[in-house]
């Protein structure tokens, strides 16, 4: 039973790691942008909410509703005013810029909330949790980071493969400069894309925040959790990157569990195995 | 007052220069021809006429309005399309979703997915199929659907019978009347001299980025337009 309860906790996580994920495949997909400072935006959704939750004194479920917006909105302006002028033939500009951002957004939060560790308080959420079987427990907030996650990426497929704002962003995807002869704006939509990416992230940000303990500094690790969620997953797959996150997550508690204090490292040798395996991850989107 | 004037329009690729003051005038309701050789400007001169690269405000004006300096995205919602060269469909979308897209810039019109599906009735199987599993000749009826999407009034087609059989020519071409009819402006860019004498009320030939010749089909010599074409004088 015990080996069964490492399974469920491990697909749990990796619920978190594909809400990590989501937001980063997304732009990727959308303008070939690798965003650096992914990470480091998860950890400033996690230090928003701890202002929100100490400031106000609200439950961080509650908080979420002022987070996501918030992002959203960040996530457009940030678009528009800085990364829009990085896009073009050459990938560097992007890397560089994001990558200037992460150590922007580690050092602000640095300055004004110190290097100490911080949690977000969840009251009785922390600890509730259903009775599944005899010796099978499962938490209650593990459980709704994971229904998020589900609805996160059932409501992107929707939007994506549904609706015409995602034909407009898999046209801009395959052709930005055909797409504006349609009367796409692609600034717009590329500032939309972060702008929901951003959204995710937050959510992923105040669920961290809830989950773990944080502090400015961990935002590359979770960069790296998120690139090896898509990876595994197989760019492009919205699907995928769950199952990414999925199979990290139970790579690490299941790896965690037969060599007590390995897994991170666990996690990462299972992500290698399967880059050397299948380098373009389980579900690889057929059009490139 | 024509439908869209150029003047003096220039193009540029960086330091290398494409366009050297073109002057053309486009009358609403007649179907122009641009022929030319390949590198002769015709792609560039369509490229700039729908925002795709940037001018004067003035050297480009439709309905005597300034637009040479409006980008692409509003430069459709005004009623100009193209048909781009090598088709351009978007492969993660559909054909349907490739005709849908047209509309974007939402434009009232006489076009809808019905009407395009009935002047190309060989998309009402395929319409869930991914746009790039078509035939060459398919997809350029697709492309052309796309652009018709947006209920143009001055359509630009951009080399549509490159690397197609005669025969797909022909079934293209064979839609332009149902096209004109709407009262369409319809500019096309053919490398085929016999086509575009065909279609066309008036020709323009373009020579290393400037116009070369300009007239009626039938008022033009073959000696003139060869020796617009190719810059070969008296040649046999």
């Amino acid at each position: 039973m015990d080996w069964v309860n490492a399974v469920i906790q491990g697909v749990l996580v990796g619920g978190l790691y594909a809400l990590f994920a989501t937001g980063l495949s997304l732009i990727f997909g959308v303008m070939r942008l690798v965003n650096i400072a992914h990470g480091d935006l998860i950890v400033l959704s996690s230090f928003l909410g701890l202002a929100i939750v100490t400031g106000v004194g609200m439950h961080p479920l509650i908080a979420l509703l002022i987070v996501v917006p918030l992002m959203f909105a960040f996530g457009y302006a940030l678009q528009r005013g800085l990364l829009n002028f990085t896009l073009g033939p050459d990938i560097l500009p992007p890397l560089l810029v994001t990558f200037g951002l992460s150590i922007v957004i580690q050092n602000a939060l640095l300055e004004i909330f110190s290097a100490d560790s911080q949690k977000l308080p969840a009251g009785a959420l922390q600890t509730a949790s259903l009775q599944i079987v005899e010796g099978l427990a499962v938490g209650v907030f593990p459980m709704i980071v994971f229904a998020c996650a589900i609805a996160v990426i059932a409501g992107l497929q929707f939007l994506f493969y549904r609706t015409a704002l995602g034909s407009a962003f898999r046209a801009t995807s395959d052709d930005a400069d055909t797409a504006r002869l349609m009367g796409i704006d692609n600034r717009h939509i590329f500032a939309l894309a972060m702008a929901i990416s951003l959204a995710v992230v937050a959510l992923a940000g105040v669920f961290l925040g809830m989950r773990t303990s944080f502090d400015p500094s961990i935002g590359p690790g979770r960069l790296i959790y998120a690139f090896e969620a898509v990876i595994i997953g197989g760019l492009g797959s919205l699907w995928g990157t769950l199952a990414g996150g999925i199979i990290l997550g139970v790579s690490q508690i299941v790896g965690g569990k037969l060599f007590p204090g390995a897994d991170q490292l666990a996690g990462h040798v299972v992500f290698l195995i399967l880059l050397v395996v299948r380098p373009r991850g389980l579900f690889p989107r057929a059009v490139d | 007052m024509s439908l869209l004037e150029t003047r003096g329009l220039t193009a540029f690729y960086g330091d290398f220069q494409a366009l050297f003051g073109i002057d053309v005038a486009i009358e609403a309701g007649e179907t122009v021809a641009i022929i030319g050789s390949n590198g002769a400007g015709k792609s560039t001169f369509l490229r700039s006429l729908t925002g795709l690269l940037s001018n004067a405000p003035d050297a480009i004006r439709y309905k005597d309005e300034p637009i040479g300096d409006l980008p692409a995205n509003r430069i459709v919602a005004l009623g100009i399309a193209m048909v781009p060269e090598g088709r351009k469909l978007f492969p993660s979308l559909t054909v349907e979703e490739n005709l849908k897209i047209g509309a974007y810039s939402g434009r009232d019109g006489a076009w809808s997915v019905d009407r395009v599906l009935a002047l190309f009735p060989f998309m009402q199987e395929r319409r869930q199929t991914p746009a790039t599993a078509l035939s060459g000749g398919q997809q350029q009826m697709v492309a052309i659907g796309r652009a018709l999407m947006s209920n143009p009034e001055l359509l630009l087609c951009d080399e549509i019978s490159l690397g197609l059989a005669p025969t797909v020519i022909k079934d293209i071409y064979d839609a332009l009347p149902a096209i004109q009819q709407t009262g369409t402006t319809v500019v096309v860019v053919e490398q085929d001299i016999q086509q575009a004498m065909a279609v066309s009320d008036r020709v323009y030939c373009f020579m290393e980025g400037r116009v070369t010749l300009e007239g009626p089909p039938d008022e033009l010599s073959h000696d003139a337009i060869k020796e617009a074409y190719f810059g070969l004088k008296g040649a046999a």
